[in-house]
Parts: C-alpha cells; sequence; structure tokens
C-alpha cells in the first residue's frame, strides 16, 4: 500500500516541477501593457528656444499653491549657476549649459516630471497611489500613500521628491501634468505663461510628427533625435536640442520601459500562483515521505 | 547519548555585556523618538537623491535575509525529518520571528506615514515587486507567530497563574491553552510549509525590488538573476546564523555548545555557499561584468570585500575538517558568512545604488545608525529574556548528577 502511494507521490512531484519547469521556461509576459489612449496628450520642449527666463517655475508653483516669490525676482540668472532639480519646493526648475555652437546663448532646459508611457513609479508603487491617467498624466494621489519612497528608487529620471522635513504628512511632489487644469480644459501653466512658446502642448502624436518636421526643416538647428520619443519606452514629454542630450542634463537611457524586467520576473515567480503552490505540494510531499520512512524505520527496529 | 530538553534557562538577566547593550538601545530609542516628533529629514541623512538609507538597507534587507535560520532550520527539521537537529529549530524559531518583527518596526519607522502601514492589505499593486514583499512578510510573520504558540502552551499548561481577581479564571486557560495546543499539533504542518513556501518567495522577491533601478544600479549587482542570488544567499546564511547563535547562547550561558549538531550543520553550508558562489561568479562571467573589477572604486572594492571574505575564504574553511571540528573556527566561518549576506545587502541597496542626478553622496547620520545598533542591541535583549522565560534552548536532561556539573546548574 504505502509503496504504490509512493510511486504516485513521485509521478505527481515530476508532473508538478514540470509545470514549474515550463512556466520558467516560456518567455514570460510582462503586465498587461498600461492602455494609453492614442490621443493622450504631450508636451513638446524646444530647449533650442528657450531664454531662461523661469516664469514657467513660477506659474507652475502659483497653480499649485506653492509659495513663491514675487514673478520679478525669477529675472535673477544667479541661481544657474548652481544645477538644480526639481524637489518638494519646486515640480519644474530651469538649468543653463554651455553652448558650444554659440558662447552668448547658453542652452537652458526646463526639467519636471517626463510623465513616461509605462512609468516605473506606477509599477513600483506597494499601494498603487501613482496611476497613467488616459490624457498622459501620471499622477499620485495622497490619500493612498504610506510614504515608502520606492517610486525614488524606480524613477529613471530622479523625478519624485519627498517632504523629508514633514513630520506628520509628507507629501511625495512632482509635476501632476496640471492635472486639474487640463480636466477644465486649459492647457499646463507653464506652457500657458511661456513667452517664446517652447513649450507646445497637444496630442503627442502630432507632437511627434511635428518635432520630426521641424528637424527635417532645420537640420542644422536640431539634432536628429527626439529625446521622449522612445526612451524608456516613450514619455509624454517630448524635447528638441541642438547639443547631445546627456551633455545638457538628460541620464542614458535604453528603449525598453523601465519597469518590464521587474515585472517579467515577478510575474514568471508567481505566473498564476501555480510556482507557489507547487513548491508548497512538493515540499508537503517531501515531508510526507520522510515522516513516513521515519515511521517504519522505528518499527523495522522495534 | 544524553537526551536533550528545551527548557528555560534561569539566570540572572542584568551582565555588563547586557547593560551595555541596554544603553545602545536606549540610545537608538531617543533617536526613535526624535524621528517621531522632528520627521525623518531631521534625524537621518536621507535626500531625494538617495530616498533608501541603512534603515532599509541593513534593518529590512539585510534583517530579512539573517532571519532566513528560521525557514532552513524548519526544511531541515520538519520537512526532512532529520529529528537531531531539534534542538536547534526553537532557537532558529525565535530568532526569525524577533528579526521579523523588528524588519516590521523597521519598515514602519522609514515610512512616511507609518500610520498607514496597514493600506497595502487593501490597496493592491500586483505589478509591485514590494507590495509581494510587503504582503509575504507580513504572512510570515503571522505564521512564526502560530509556530511560536506551542512553545508558549508548553511553557504554560498546568502552570497557569493569574494574578489577583482573574485567579478564578485560572482553569478556564488552562482548558483554552489545552484545546490551541491539540489544535495546533493537528495543523501545524500546514504553517511549516507555508512558512518555507512564504520565505522562498519572499527572499527571491527581495532582490527583485532593485531591479527596476535600471541604470541606477551598478552592473555588477544589477542583474535579472538577483532573485536567485538573494534566495541562494537566504539558504546558505541560514544555518552560520544559528550555529553562530548557538555558539554565543551557550556561551554567554554556560552551557556546553552541541558541536556535533553545529559541526553536522557547518558540513551542509559549504554546498550551499558554493552553489550561491557558483551563481555569482557565473553571473558576473557571463554578462561580462567582470571588467569593473580591474579598476579601483568604492564599487569594485566592495564587490571584492563581499565575496572573498564573505564566501570564498569561508567556503574554503568550511571546507576544512580542522576548522569545522573546532568551535573557534565554526564561529568565525559562520560570522564571516554573515557578515558577507549583511554586506551584500547593503551594497545592493546602498553602495550599488548611484542616482542619475548626484550632488552629494550618502552616509548614514548618527541618528540613523544609533537606530539601527539600538535595534540590534533591543533584539538581542529580547533573545535573552525569551530565552529565560520560554523553554527554547535544550539542555541535557537531568539523568545523572554529573550531568548537573557540565551544565553548571542550568536546572534546579
Amino acid at each position: 500500500m504505502k509503496e504504490i502511494s509512493r510511486r504516485n507521490f513521485l509521478k505527481f512531484a515530476g508532473v508538478s516541477s514540470a509545470t514549474v519547469l515550463a512556466a520558467g521556461d516560456k518567455p514570460v509576459k510582462a503586465a498587461p501593457k498600461n492602455i494609453l489612449a492614442d490621443n493622450r496628450m504631450g508636451a513638446l520642449v524646444d530647449t533650442t528656444t528657450c531664454i531662461g527666463c523661469r516664469k514657467c517655475e513660477w506659474a507652475c508653483k502659483t497653480a499649485h499653491d506653492m509659495p513663491t516669490p514675487s514673478i520679478d525676482t525669477y529675472a535673477d540668472r544667479m541661481v544657474f549657476n548652481k544645477m538644480r532639480r526639481p524637489d518638494d519646493t519646486a515640480l519644474t526648475i530651469v538649468n543653463e549649459y554651455k553652448n558650444d555652437a554659440a558662447n552668448q546663448f547658453p542652452i537652458n532646459v526646463k526639467f519636471q516630471c517626463m510623465h513616461c508611457d509605462r512609468p516605473a513609479c506606477v509599477s513600483a508603487c506597494i499601494v498603487g497611489a501613482f496611476t497613467k491617467e488616459e490624457n498622459g498624466a501620471v499622477i499620485w494621489d495622497t490619500d493612498k500613500c504610506i510614504g515608502c519612497r520606492y517610486c525614488m528608487v524606480a524613477c529613471p529620471f530622479q523625478i519624485p521628491a519627498f517632504e523629508f522635513s514633514e513630520v506628520l504628512k509628507p507629501d511625495i511632489k512632482k509635476c501632476d501634468f496640471c492635472f486639474d487644469r487640463t480636466q477644465q480644459g486649459l492647457i499646463p501653466a507653464c506652457s500657458e505663461i511661456c513667452p517664446m512658446e517652447v513649450i507646445t502642448y497637444g496630442r503627442r502624436k502630432d507632437l511627434i510628427d511635428a518635432a520630426h518636421q521641424k528637424i527635417k526643416n532645420y537640420p542644422d538647428r536640431y539634432l536628429n533625435h527626439v529625446f521622449g520619443e522612445e526612451e524608456v519606452g516613450g514619455t509624454s514629454w517630448l524635447y528638441l536640442a541642438s547639443k547631445d542630450f546627456n551633455k545638457i542634463g538628460f541620464p542614458k537611457l535604453g528603449k525598453d520601459p523601465a519597469p518590464g524586467v521587474s515585472e517579467a520576473i515577478q510575474h514568471g515567480i508567481f505566473a498564476y500562483f501555480v510556482p507557489p503552490i507547487a513548491l508548497y505540494a512538493l515540499l508537503g510531499g517531501v515531508m510526507w515521505i520522510n515522516k513516513n520512512k521515519k515511521i517504519s524505520d522505528e518499527e523495522k527496529e522495534l | 547519548m544524553e537526551h536533550m530538553r528545551a527548557t528555560p534557562l534561569k539566570r540572572k538577566y542584568f551582565t555588563p555585556t547586557v547593560i551595555f547593550l541596554s544603553a545602545l538601545a536606549l540610545n537608538g530609542l531617543i533617536f526613535l523618538l526624535a524621528r517621531f516628533v522632528f520627521g525623518i529629514g531631521a534625524v537621518t541623512n536621507l535626500t531625494n537623491e538617495n530616498p533608501w538609507g541603512i534603515w532599509i538597507g541593513i534593518d529590512v534587507a539585510a534583517g530579512v535575509a539573517l532571519a532566513a535560520g528560521g525557514f532552513t532550520t524548519a526544511a531541515l527539521g520538519h520537512i526532512m525529518h532529520k529529528d537531531q537537529y531539534h534542538a536547534i529549530i526553537r532557537p532558529a524559531l525565535l530568532t526569525a520571528a524577533l528579526g521579523y518583527t523588528f524588519v516590521a518596526v523597521s519598515v514602519m519607522i522609514d515610512l512616511g506615514r507609518p500610520y498607514f502601514i496597514w493600506h497595502p492589505l487593501l490597496m493592491w499593486n500586483g505589478n509591485s515587486v514590494l507590495f509581494e514583499v510587503g504582503i509575504c512578510v507580513m504572512i510570515y510573520l503571522t505564521v512564526l507567530y502560530i509556530e511560536f504558540l506551542p512553545i508558549v502552551t508548553e511553557r504554560f499548561i498546568g502552570r497557569v497563574n493569574l494574578p489577583g481577581f482573574l485567579k478564578s479564571y485560572n482553569s478556564f486557560v488552562d482548558k483554552m491553552l489545552r484545546l490551541l495546543d491539540k489544535g495546533l499539533e493537528k495543523t501545524m504542518f500546514i504553517f511549516i510549509i507555508a512558512g518555507v513556501v512564504l520565505s522562498c518567495l519572499h527572499q527571491s522577491s527581495l532582490g527583485t525590488l532593485m531591479v527596476i533601478a535600471g541604470p541606477k544600479m551598478h552592473p555588477l549587482w544589477q542583474t535579472p538573476i538577483l532573485p536567485l542570488l538573494f534566495l541562494l544567499s537566504a539558504v546558505a546564511v541560514g544555518l552560520p546564523m544559528v550555529i553562530m547563535e548557538s555558539l554565543v547562547t551557550s556561551k554567554s550561558f554556560g552551557l556546553k555548545p552541541e558541536t556535533h549538531i553545529l559541526r553536522d550543520l557547518a558540513n551542509m553550508v559549504a554546498p550551499l555557499l558554493g552553489i550561491y558562489l557558483a551563481f555569482k561568479i557565473g553571473d558576473i562571467v557571463i554578462r561580462q561584468t567582470f571588467v569593473y573589477l580591474t579598476e579601483i572604486t568604492p564599487e569594485s572594492v566592495m564587490f571584492t570585500i563581499e565575496l572573498l571574505f564573505g564566501a570564498i575564504i569561508p567556503l574554503r574553511m568550511l571546507l576544512s575538517p580542522k576548522v569545522t571540528k573546532s568551535e573557534t573556527g565554526l564561529f568565525i566561518a559562520s560570522f564571516l558568512i554573515v557578515i558577507g549576506v549583511l554586506l551584500n545587502r547593503m551594497n545592493n541597496f546602498l553602495i550599488a545604488y548611484t542616482p542619475p542626478y548626484q550632488f552629494n553622496s550618502y552616509f548614514p547620520s548618527i541618528g540613523e545608525i544609533s537606530v539601527t545598533l539600538g535595534f540590534i542591541a533591543l533584539e538581542i535583549l529580547f533573545f535573552r529574556w525569551m530565552v529565560m522565560i520560554f523553554p527554547i534552548v535544550s539542555v541535557p536532561e537531568v539523568v545523572a548528577p554529573k550531568a548537573k556539573y557540565s551544565i553548571k546548574g542550568a536546572i534546579k
């Protein structure tokens, strides 16, 4: 009797471990892609026309009810002596870089959240506080966030900022693509105020076409590269520049979406709970066999 | 062979070491209080560039790995049914239960909004590796407490003695304990297997955690097989942790260490560590990241230290019978492996992590170090306290008067 059940068990163990192997063997599909609206919006930044007036910084703070000095103080160009990053007090900032072609015209670059099509923060967030909205915006929900800061670890652009000085309810701060404004039919505050029309808000598809048209029309003015078209699977914010993007503050990134590998691994380990359940069954079987062996050994001794 | 039985160790609690540890713990608690009064920013050196510091890298990541003794000994003793190792299961279980409790506390103090720690129970994000780790750790912690319950029932059945007016409930509580004990006895195998499965899951997922950081993580560590490496190293560190802790416990309580059991355990560590090392070296060879070792950077130095002192040297030591026969040899080899895994977790979470825009490098503040040291001290203090209350450490049962001398009056 015992022999039969042991044989049965071995059969079962073979089947279950084959399932595990099969599950691990197949090229595991990543999580379903975020459903991206075809007509989702985007913003195209032409860094060659930005004059570094930093009015966008002021407009952003005003639109988000953040404390800001008067708009006149923004004319001070001393701030460009230091590289800055968006943080919990400023969701967007402008940095200045040297222009090798024409020294008198430095390159100014506005930075903010890129609103990735496959955002690492959305994938990483333990409670799903980040969402990719249909219009392209990546927004954050204060009612869910537990403040673990994994989004900051995950973001390839190092954008989400945390209110480290806040004791009771620290927020994650980042550009929300003026979600409240766009819902009312307005355009993002930075785009609206820009006197040089550096930031074009529109359908992402149209913006990419427009960007390539610009490159085609002015091949001497632009690098043949629209940053954000393919980086980390595409971003809602797109950039045109005259100088290598890595030299004007953009990180070197591949075309694969940031969460791709981790999601594939994660879903591989779990794959419909087959691997954990199979492991459970396998261990249960081993435990049962060893127990029986032990009992029969003891019987023999007696 | 003498018969071994787990029993509460009756000793004086306060020794010079305990007083020193209490001071460390108190210092940590003071900084912990400051964190809740003035905020995370005031106590830690964390910034937007380095959002995670040693509270995650050491307290949580290394803490989870070093609590692996719980599931490795459970697998060995209960699932493989190697009865000779039963003496080490309870101390390992206690270490795991304490370790995971402190992991949970560490996560909580590092959270910006600790009062929302229950959110993952309701707000699920199946794509999040952290979600998986969090849920698994929560369930495993519960399982550990359930696995610990029989020790509690064993301690109190027939010995319930409530103070004051509660006295009339004595027999009722005793009855409930007996009922619980009976129920646990019949269902324990479910929890034991679940504990091992959950451990495998979250130990590996802990490795997946940093994969999403992509190019922010140094290529020496950033690999798609990180989950496998984390699991293998956790399995390899489980028994050394048990050996080390057993040697320290017996030394501290003046007991005779179970050298023959420990030596058998040590002999199992070498192949496990060898498998880990093979994957680790295979990984840097296949991905050709060993080229980073030709230049001297903090990353390459730390990687070399981690591999050489944490894996290669202890592996060589454990292959020598001379080392495994001596207590000192066993202790040093186990200690190196423990430190190696600690370094590995720290390297993965802190050293390997380089944000694209970095203006200041991260070094833990006095407050962070104090809290981490304080927690380690507290864990040791709790361990000592628990083994004095509950039957955890096995001592030879008093059969002959001779045994009394060898254990220096452990049992009255």
